[in-house]
């Protein structure tokens, strides 16, 4: 039997950038993996990650979230945006050398109707409030995805260390 | 390096049925992962997963939940299945749902790890869930059914093992 969890790509950031994208993802595989472990240069703890599809500014990007920040718990909800939001990581003011990270799965990537998608991540520095995040997520685009570009939601930079893995996943 | 995530098998619907079951589940993994993308033609809305045919008591769960305006936890226990599907699957959206199950070769009781993704872009539910299958037998079935109706064409069942060495 096949191993079925391939990496397809994987970005190690050995300085600051803007944004990380994954281009040209082959269509062989099933589900998508996409593993990060990140921190932003905004100055607060957090930060988000947003991801844009096919490079698809259009509104067809949805979100159902629960969080929790040890103390509390909330839901909140985005319809019809531009890209996947509030995937929850550290910031530039979290204690220094912790990298938030998380987990997003894209089953059926290849369709060319709706395609769900979760996300699980935290941004844990023992120090500031930290969240755990899970993530449902809609992409309502009509193509394949071929490509995802990363950016931080509020900061302007991934720093340095902040490494990005792509995984294709095959049911056969 | 060996292989340590692989399909054991995978279904998808090409008419509608109101259960999918994966059977004679080899026991050379270490663990299990059920993938399950779904829509609905009609009827109810819980999807619910059961084990080599046992209902009975055998079941409980905790979870926690958003529907985008509330969220909270809750549990249950002594169960005839566990609901994977706190909200209701569209006829529509595809909804997405994980399932893993830890040592299920083993003779301990089984834990499990529930995902359920059901944004709808405007409506739908998140919710994340620990489980329990108060049985000691090797798992050698998976069940998927639903509490009415049926899943619609389309609908994809995938089960990995994952092999530990």
């Amino acid at each position: 039997m096949p191993n079925t969890y391939t990496l397809i790509a994987s970005n190690v950031l050995s300085s600051s950038a803007a944004s990380v994208t994954f281009s040209s993802i082959p269509s062989t595989y099933t589900d998508l993996v996409l593993r990060v472990s990140v921190r932003s240069d905004r100055a607060a703890t957090f930060d988000n990650i947003q991801i844009r599809i096919n490079s698809d500014a259009a509104s067809n990007y949805s979100r159902t979230l629960l969080s929790g920040d040890g103390s509390s718990e909330s839901s909140s909800r985005g319809s019809s945006e531009s890209r996947w939001e509030f995937a929850v990581i550290n910031g530039n003011t979290s204690t220094s050398n912790t990298f938030g990270n998380g987990e997003y799965y894209i089953p059926n990537y290849l369709s060319t109707s709706s395609r769900p998608a979760s996300y699980f991540g935290v941004n844990e520095d023992n120090s500031a409030t930290a969240y755990m995040r899970a993530n449902a997520y809609l992409y309502r685009g009509t193509a394949a995805i071929t490509s995802m570009e990363l950016t931080p939601q509020n900061g302007t930079n991934w720093l340095t260390g902040s490494s990005f893995y792509l995984y294709g996943i095959k049911n056969s | 390096m060996p292989a340590t995530y692989e399909s054991i098998a995978t279904q998808t619907l090409a008419v509608g049925a109101s259960s999918i079951t994966f059977s004679s589940i080899p026991a050379t993994y270490t663990d299990l992962r059920l993938v399950f993308v779904c829509t609905n033609v009609s009827g109810g809305d819980q999807a619910k997963v059961t084990f080599n045919g046992v209902t009975g008591t055998s079941y409980s769960q905790t979870y926690m939940y958003s529907d985008g305006s509330i969220a909270d936890s809750g549990s249950s226990a002594n169960q005839p299945e566990v609901n994977i599907a706190l909200g209701g699957t569209s006829t529509t959206i595809p909804t997405f749902y994980t399932v893993d199950v830890f040592s299920y070769a083993g003779s301990t009781n089984k834990t499990l790890l529930v995902t359920c993704n059901e944004d709808k872009n405007g409506s739908g539910l998140v919710s994340r869930a620990v489980g329990l299958f108060s049985n000691t037998a090797a798992i050698t079935s998976v069940t998927i059914a639903k509490s009415g109706g049926t899943y619609a064409v389309g609908t994809t069942a995938t089960l990995y093992g994952i092999k530990n060495a």
